[in-house]
């Protein structure tokens, strides 16, 4: 649900050290971020490093690894997270296509869904 | 007393997600429905709600909304993540305790029931039983699909409830156990989705037929049935056409109901109607039973169509509580001007 609207529309900014976007969660209600198993960011066909994600809100950076911890913060129903690339050189000026993947647990559910949003976002020169 | 209505404000969850309704909106709408009973999924209306405290502001607001537009709190709806810890699941005493926290939480937004998820131990729910009993709130387990009353996990849960001896723990049937066709906006979706015609129109008439999953699926792929086509006919598994009837030996512990709807369509009559959910059957189960709580609207169309139109949720919802004020025997819902 709400798969089409993770990613949101031209949100995308780069520096030398990376790029980002905003993204939201692709569920009815928030999640505490320890059940968030991952976050996979692919760019023109190139996926990033679980290592070099970064999941920025309300003023607070965290590694995937450090979320899977963090019992005491929660990606809110439709909030929107920074969610950040690593990636030195960052990205050429003009369009890119992002696909962002986010797997999460849910204690009721009986699977482990992943939820996935393609855009071609374009980056401002 | 007669049976009242009311919206979980889960069923306007493509318009708040976006930011295009907010709760005052949503109350709003639902006044002027003439649907005065509130209910919410605390953690998807509250930010930060269970991992972090609610601003009292934001509680002060709630209780403002619902006094301006003369409505009820009903229901809070909580999950009980007992999977938080990855890897291990959350101990049974902090699993109590955690509930014990959403009751306080139900107790602030004034509510008198808790909705539980199925799938938590009746344990736990008859282990916070006093606590909830202290706070004149009752914890309700939500009897949802592909449960029903007379599997083994739910007569499990009555007899627990039974044995407590607690009257603070029952029942919220979701109306989604009742599918008694095959939802068109699920056929259309699997269809956009490149489900072939032909085995699309067998899997619906499968399930007018009432056929045992397990064959449906293996037909399916013996007619060819690849990618969606196999999970359309796993739909089967999961959802069934079981008998509004049987709530009736559970009518005691049966104080909230989850009108579960897929999508109003207008009959020839120009009257709207669920395709796929008997409600008139239901309400009249619910009238021969004797239930005067709230049956609280729950859109979940939005799901199934979002990929090709945008959910118009507050006319979906709206269509369905003309539906219920008819088989209610009420006056057609006037649009009420607002307070």
């Amino acid at each position: 649900m709400m798969d089409n609207k993770m990613i949101v529309e031209g949100s995308l900014e780069a520096s030398d050290k990376g790029f980002a976007f905003y993204g939201r969660l692709p569920y009815y209600r928030g999640l505490g971020l320890s059940m968030i198993e991952d976050i996979q960011i692919t760019v023109d066909g190139d996926v990033i490093p679980r290592a070099d994600v970064r999941f920025h809100v309300r003023g607070k950076t965290y590694s995937l690894d450090e979320m899977e911890t963090v019992y005491d913060d929660r990606w809110n129903f439709g909030e929107k997270a920074k969610i950040i690339a690593m990636k030195p050189g960052g990205l050429p000026a003009g369009d890119h296509r992002i696909e962002f993947a986010v797997r999460m647990r849910v204690s009721y559910l009986p699977f482990v869904p992943t939820t996935k949003d393609t855009k071609v976002l374009a980056l401002a020169a | 007393m007669p049976i009242k209505r009311g919206v979980s404000l889960y069923s306007f969850q493509n318009e708040t997600f976006q930011g295009k309704l907010s709760l005052e909106d949503c109350i709003r709408t639902c006044a002027e429905m003439g649907a005065r009973g509130i209910e919410v999924i605390g953690e998807q209306t509250f930010w930060g709600w269970p991992e972090q405290a609610v601003d009292p502001a934001e509680i002060a607001n709630w209780h403002s909304l619902i006094a301006k537009y003369d409505c009820v709190p009903v229901s809070h709806d909580f999950m009980l993540d007992y999977k938080r810890y990855k890897g291990r699941e959350m101990p049974f005493e902090e699993q109590v305790a955690s509930v014990r926290n959403d009751i306080d939480f139900g107790a602030r937004l004034g509510v008198k029931y808790l909705r539980a998820l199925v799938s938590i131990a009746p344990e736990v729910l008859v282990a916070a039983a006093p606590y909830a009993e202290e706070k004149g709130i009752k914890i309700l387990i939500e009897v949802h699909a592909p449960l029903h009353f007379d599997h083994p996990w739910i007569i499990r849960h009555a007899e627990c409830f039974e044995k407590s001896g607690s009257d603070a723990l029952g029942f919220l049937p979701d109306m989604g156990m009742f599918v008694h066709a095959f939802p068109p906006v699920w056929k259309e979706k699997f269809m956009r989705a490149g489900v072939p015609q032909h085995i699309a129109d067998y899997i619906e008439k499968a399930y007018e037929d009432r056929v045992l999953s397990e064959y449906v699926i293996l037909n399916v792929q013996q007619m060819g049935g690849v990618g969606p086509a196999i999970p359309m006919a796993e739909t089967l598994r999961h959802n069934a056409a079981f008998e509004p009837k049987r709530m009736l030996d559970y009518m005691p512990r049966i104080h909230n109901i989850h009108g579960k709807f897929y999508e109003m369509t207008s009959d020839s009559n120009g009257s709207y109607v669920e395709p796929s959910i008997p409600y008139e059957e239901i309400v009249s189960v619910l009238k021969q039973g004797g239930y005067n709580g709230y049956i609280c609207s729950e859109y979940e169309g939005n799901r199934w169509i979002e990929d090709a139109m945008e959910p118009d949720s507050v006319e979906q919802v709206r269509r369905q509580q003309v539906m219920l004020a008819q088989l209610l025997g009420e006056p057609a819902p006037q649009l009420r001007a607002a307070a």
